[in-house]
């Protein structure tokens, strides 16, 4: 999926995380995370913000995300929007779980 | 009169007294009561004054009460004094500190302040405890083990300097005052009772003094050595609010209300019981659905214990509960009623929670308690964050939960992406051991030492499940968290009520 420009999602709000993604053409997924449980879950955080973005395709991006502690649904919810959106992709390839 | 070959001659004289013989009067004093009350009394011109009075030296241990919560201006007006006056290695002996207490860290970082005891922390100053401030570990006693670690002399107090929002000449000081006007106001003086009753040297501070007597009193006062006239010694904001409030958080009401029907369940919901309420939002809302059950089955409390709110003063005026004992008012609607309603009674804490004598936490039917973390023996933190911070209190949580024939912790299952049921806690502050039945939003777990308990909810169509269930319906929403880093280092010791040793808190670890 190619990024065209910087995208947005998630808010501030305790148990949501805000994701920036910024285009870049080459160095892989630089990912700067903060997040209120960094100790406990900020590993597991940054695996799932990296899964979702392969799974999207995703190979190069500037990641910026601020966690207030939301749960592993929320955190792919908000990284696969905000990727989307700065791909400017409308339609998103919804799952239907089984 | 008697002299000497009488008073030999006089059977068993020996035993009967010690003495000696009569040997006249000291002259008698005339002046009138108000002139004495204001010539000779105890009121010293300067908290410097007082300091030297009571004879204070390096190296000694000092005290103070938390009546005041966040709006205490006592802890740092004294430290600071000393620190001025040049006073080094104090031992510190408070009966809780707030955030309010930051300033403390440069008096510890000076070397004015070498050691801590107190029942919790929190803000800048357990910060940056956790983080390997003092060089001696904080000593955390419940309020219990610190008034019997007081009367056995393990804490040994030298000189007390008690906060009292009334005080007349003589010493008999209180936490209101029944003469007019006045502002400030924090209600029972419970836990400053035992430092009054132990201390060597007893300092009052007091912004309002009234004419003897001020009765009633909390501090009697032949247990008040100085006093000292000072403006300001707190914020009457920071004391306390209004009313606390009942919470509308929906997870709370929900956990409030399942802890209500577990207590019924139980059967500790009968005429003539009594009961406790810790302060957090779920433990609070308990006493609304306990009403509702009082009044649809018609029964009354005999007596409400521990820090008591407007929401339990409120049922004893509506005559539901006869009986209150008061160690600590936590709002202004409980002030308000220590002062105006005669069986809402102040209580030390000896009475309150000592084990070394009959205490009234052993004559608890229930007690609702609030938890950090509840691990799957049982054991609850209240004292540790879930970053291994300190950032709580014991307070009379392992008093209560020991002295109550059902002790319920509420909690719920997750706070954001925390757990709080887990395989273990960061600190036992409380032993599963007298830890009976965990109340969550999403289950209920009674401990395997209460098979009795459990199948009495099973028979009134409560759910019961694990703990190890509920461990893994967290673990199942939130994932399993990576362990705190600590380091090596010990920052804190943690006492059982019984002053023995239950756990450690160890630095944290940022690298």
């Amino acid at each position: 999926m190619e990024l065209k420009h910087t995208a947005v999602a998630g808010t501030m709000e305790s148990s949501d995380i805000m994701v920036t993604i910024e285009p870049q053409t080459g160095g892989g997924i630089q990912l700067e995370l903060t997040s209120s449980v960094m100790q406990q879950f900020g590993r597991q955080i940054e695996s799932v913000i990296r899964e979702t973005l392969r799974g999207l395709g995703v190979e190069n991006a500037a990641v910026s995300a601020v966690d207030k502690g939301a749960l592993d649904c929320t955190v792919r919810a908000r990284v696969s929007a905000a990727a989307l959106r700065a791909a400017d992709q409308k339609a998103y390839p919804w799952e239907v779980r089984q | 009169m008697i002299d000497e070959k009488l008073l030999q001659s006089i059977p068993h004289i020996g035993e009967i007294a010690h003495r000696g013989a009569f040997s006249g009067v000291p002259e008698k004093n005339a002046e009138t009561f108000q002139n004495r009350s204001r010539e000779k009394n105890k009121i010293l011109p300067s908290l410097e004054d007082a300091i030297r009075a009571a004879g204070l030296q390096d190296g000694m241990t000092i005290s103070f009460h938390h009546h005041f919560r966040g709006g205490d201006h006592v802890v740092n007006k004294v430290v600071g004094t000393l620190a001025k006056m040049g006073f080094r290695n104090l031992t510190l002996a408070a009966s809780s500190l707030a955030a309010v207490h930051a300033p403390l860290i440069e008096h510890i970082k000076n070397g004015v302040i070498t050691h801590i005891e107190t029942s919790g922390l929190r803000g800048e100053l357990a910060e940056q405890i956790s983080r390997g401030l003092m060089d001696c570990p904080v000593v955390f006693r419940s309020h219990g083990g610190r008034a019997a670690a007081i009367r056995s002399g393990e804490l040994h107090i030298d000189v007390a300097f008690l906060g009292a929002p009334s005080c007349d000449p003589y010493g008999n000081a209180n936490g209101y005052s029944r003469e007019e006007g006045g502002t400030l106001a924090c209600g029972s003086m419970g836990y400053a009772r035992t430092d009054a009753k132990y201390a060597d040297k007893v300092v009052i501070l007091t912004n309002r003094l009234v004419q003897y007597p001020n009765a009633p009193w909390a501090i009697p006062e032949y247990d008040v050595d100085y006093i000292v006239a000072e403006e300001d010694i707190g914020d009457p904001k920071g004391i306390m609010s209004g009313a606390t409030r009942y919470t509308k958080n929906p997870k709370e009401l929900l956990i409030a209300q399942t802890a209500a029907s577990v207590i019924d369940a139980a059967g500790y919901l009968y005429d003539g019981f009594s009961m406790q309420m810790g302060s957090g939002g779920a433990s609070l809302a308990t006493a609304r659905f306990i009403r509702q059950m009082m009044l649809d089955k018609s029964i009354r409390c005999r007596f409400a214990l521990g820090g008591i709110t407007g929401q339990i003063t409120a049922m004893h005026e509506e005559g539901l509960i006869d009986r209150v004992l008061d160690v600590q008012s936590f709002d202004l609607d409980a002030a308000h009623s220590l002062k105006h309603n005669r069986f809402h009674h102040q209580i030390g804490a000896t009475y309150y929670a000592s084990f070394l004598s009959a205490a009234a936490v052993d004559q608890l039917d229930f007690v609702v308690l609030s938890a950090l973390e509840i691990d799957t023996n049982f054991n609850v933190n209240v004292l540790t964050g879930s970053d291994g911070v300190i950032r709580g209190a014991i307070g009379g949580h392992p008093d209560t939960a020991a002295g109550a024939s059902l002790s319920v912790v509420v909690a719920p299952l997750t706070r954001g992406r925390i757990p709080c049921v887990i395989d273990k806690v960061n600190t036992v502050v409380t032993p599963g051991e007298v830890v009976d039945v965990v109340v969550t939003d999403q289950g209920v777990a009674v401990n395997p030492r209460r098979p009795e308990v459990a199948e009495r909810l099973r028979k009134a169509g409560i759910r019961v499940y694990t703990i190890e269930q509920l461990k893994q319906k967290a673990e199942a929403l939130v994932g399993i968290p990576d362990p705190i880093r600590y380091r090596d280092r010990i920052v804190g010791v943690v006492m059982y009520r019984n002053n023995t040793v239950i756990d450690v808190v160890r630095q944290i670890d940022e690298s």
